[in-house]
């Protein structure tokens, strides 16, 4: 039924996070600026491109350390400019970022090798392999010491499943191969911060499982992973914070879970008996009262449940289900923002 | 946290990892092996013509291919000393081929990362702004050698195996040994070589103009071009010396005896000019660049 958890979130998973999400709420106290519990805060952070469009407005983003951050908003709502931005790739307009506890693009030099980035896909040498690809990324990095080298690259194509076709060229490779090798790109060197732009495009369904394995299994290591989607399902299932984006500026953000309380629950009652439910359920005070097909969904009100039910089989009602739908992210978006997620900004 | 420390103070010999990655990846591509193939060609090509030319036994009639324009007329000596086609290929080639192959080079080293969108994942790694273009333009130079070096080699081994090979004349009348005359092909495909750091410069900077590396390797041609021809236009006389092709064929002022150095320098001097301006152009620009693609 619709009330179960998101299909493949087993109870381990569950548990692991709300763990994680505790650990992450104690290491940073939420709002406090540059506290060593954070990993990237921005202040103000503003980009205005040349033909005057405002990508990003006044943008305050506060990761906290440990966390599995999911950053939200549909395509063209300033995600990947404000990736950009803190990467060093692009100079904000005004505001500052600061990554790792140093500010950027200035220090980009120290903070960078301690970061793996996935940034609106992979780009690849095609007529290079997968494995001279990986070279020479890690060649790029004066950190890396290139005695080194292969076994690092050999453990980063293990690590994401590559190690058979390493020795292909990387035009060859199909989409889901390209992203896995960008992410083992990013797995190079042990990282403290993860930035992950939409990890699982491309990818069948096995492999955006795998991915979100591989991101929950850096995550119980304790590196920081800030990974961007359009898709709630993936936030939810992995993300024990998240920010939500749209038109270039922050709507909200804090821990998955208070996100998704600040909307309520709704009842819902599974019956043939549909009118006669509704009016029981306005006499129990239940508010905002909908009929559907054969469900009846409702605001559920301020008093035990068990006795709404009982009033409901006491007056005849056939009920073949009863229960609240837990809120997700999805009903937290469209209340923030009054609008479907996929309408592009 | 423990872990940043755990990744090393960067040594500074391993800056050079970048380099030495630049040069396989620039040499493993297919267009850069193609390009010195047609550069090697060149020679073949001069070779067998003036072999055929002059097959029933006559000398050299009339100008050769690609050898006027004011170059030398070493064409004509080719036929008693295969040397001569050393110094005739890299006339042939100076004043478009090597060039263009410069040009497709030093076009696409920025601009083609940025098109691949390998350049965000370079600068991320990081690479760093300053050293990636210096590695560009190492490359670029290290590129301008190689290709020289390729177009002498290859007219060395056909001179040698078409025709004979002994002591040579200089153009002043004097006669040197063939020993000699070898270092100084040698030292005219190194001048040759430097001749064209202008426009790697030149080819560089407009590589960190755009993000679409056909079109700066286009400009870079382009503007090869229109300087050619604007260096032919006598009304532009006052600027001439100011165009890096202008004392491109100085170079034969090498086999003069003593050697005439006015020229040679100049060449240098618009060579150094060239690499200063269009280098800090090209890093100014880079540094402050927008990496949107």
């Amino acid at each position: 039924m619709e009330e179960l958890p998101a299909a493949e979130g087993d109870e381990a998973d569950q548990t692991d996070r709300a763990d994680r999400a505790d650990r992450a709420a104690q290491v940073a106290p939420a709002g406090q600026v540059g506290d060593v519990g954070t990993v990237i805060v921005t202040r103000a952070l503003t980009k205005r491109y040349r033909g005057g469009q405002l990508a990003v407005d006044g943008l305050d983003l506060t990761v906290p350390a440990g966390s599995v951050f999911g950053f939200l908003g549909p395509n063209g709502s300033g995600k990947t400019t404000t990736i950009r931005m803190l990467m060093g790739l692009i100079e904000p307009t005004s505001g500052t970022a600061r990554v790792l506890g140093q500010p950027m693009p200035r220090a980009a030099r120290a903070v960078l090798p301690h970061v793996g980035a996935l940034i609106e896909g992979p780009a690849l040498y095609g007529f290079l392999s997968g494995r001279d690809n990986l070279i020479r990324y890690d060649a790029a990095d004066p950190t890396a010491d290139p005695r080194t080298r292969r076994t690092r690259v050999a453990a980063a194509l293990d690590r994401v499943g590559l190690t058979a076709a390493a020795s292909k060229k990387a035009k060859a490779y199909s989409l889901g191969m390209k992203q896995r090798l960008g992410l083992a790109a990013a797995l190079l060197q042990p990282r403290r911060l993860l930035v992950l732009d939409e990890p699982t495009n491309g990818l069948d369904p096995q492999g955006m499982r795998e991915i979100r394995a591989l991101i929950r299994e850096l995550a119980s290591d304790g590196t920081t992973v800030f990974l961007s989607s359009h898709l709630l399902d993936e936030i939810e299932q992995v993300c024990t914070h998240a920010a939500v984006m749209a038109q270039g500026r922050l709507i909200t953000q804090g821990a998955v879970a208070e996100l998704a309380a600040g909307t309520r629950g709704r009842l819902f009652v599974a019956t043939p008996d549909t009118g006669d439910a509704a009016r029981v359920l306005k006499e129990q005070g239940a508010g905002d009262v909908v009929i559907t097909e054969d469900r009846v969904t409702a605001e559920p009100p301020d008093r035990d449940l068990a006795d709404v039910n009982a009033a409901l089989v006491t007056a005849g009602v056939r009920v073949r289900g009863f229960g609240v739908e837990r809120a997700s992210l999805e009903d937290a978006f469209v209340a923030l923002t009054g609008e479907g997620f996929d309408v592009a900004g | 946290m423990s872990r940043a420390e755990a990744i090393g103070k960067p040594s500074p010999l391993w800056t050079f990892g970048l380099l030495r990655s630049e040069l396989i990846t620039t040499f493993r591509r297919w267009r850069t092996l193609a390009l010195l193939g047609v550069l090697a060609a060149v020679p073949i090509l001069v070779g067998i013509a003036v072999k055929i030319e002059t097959g029933d036994g006559s000398s050299m009639g009339g100008g050769g291919p690609q050898g006027g324009g004011g170059g030398p007329a070493f064409i004509s000596q080719i036929t008693n000393n295969g040397l001569f086609l050393v110094f005739t290929a890299l006339a042939a080639t100076l004043p478009f081929f090597l060039p263009m192959a410069i040009g497709v080079i030093a076009g696409d080293a920025i601009a083609g990362e940025a098109n691949a969108g390998t350049l965000r994942y370079l600068l991320v790694a990081p690479a760093g702004r300053t050293r990636l273009l210096l590695t560009k333009y190492a490359t670029t130079m290290a590129f301008c050698l190689v290709a020289t070096l390729v177009v002498a080699v290859s007219a060395l081994t056909v001179g040698a195996l078409l025709f004979p090979l002994g002591d040579l004349t200089t153009i002043s009348g004097t006669r040197i040994s063939f020993a000699e005359g070898l270092g100084r092909a040698l030292l005219i495909a190194l001048v040759v070589a430097v001749s064209l750091i202008g426009v790697a410069a030149l080819g560089l900077f407009v590589s960190t103009l755009t993000n679409s590396g056909i079109a700066a390797m286009a400009t870079t041609v382009g503007l090869l071009i229109t300087v050619q021809i604007l260096d032919q236009i006598p009304q532009l006389h006052a600027i001439h010396p100011y165009f890096f092709s202008h004392y491109w064929l100085s170079f034969a002022d090498l086999m003069r005896e003593p050697v005439y150095w006015d020229d040679l320098v100049k060449n240098l001097g618009v060579q150094a000019l060239y690499a200063a301006v269009f280098g800090s152009a090209a890093w100014a620009r880079f540094m402050a660049k927008d990496i949107t693609a």
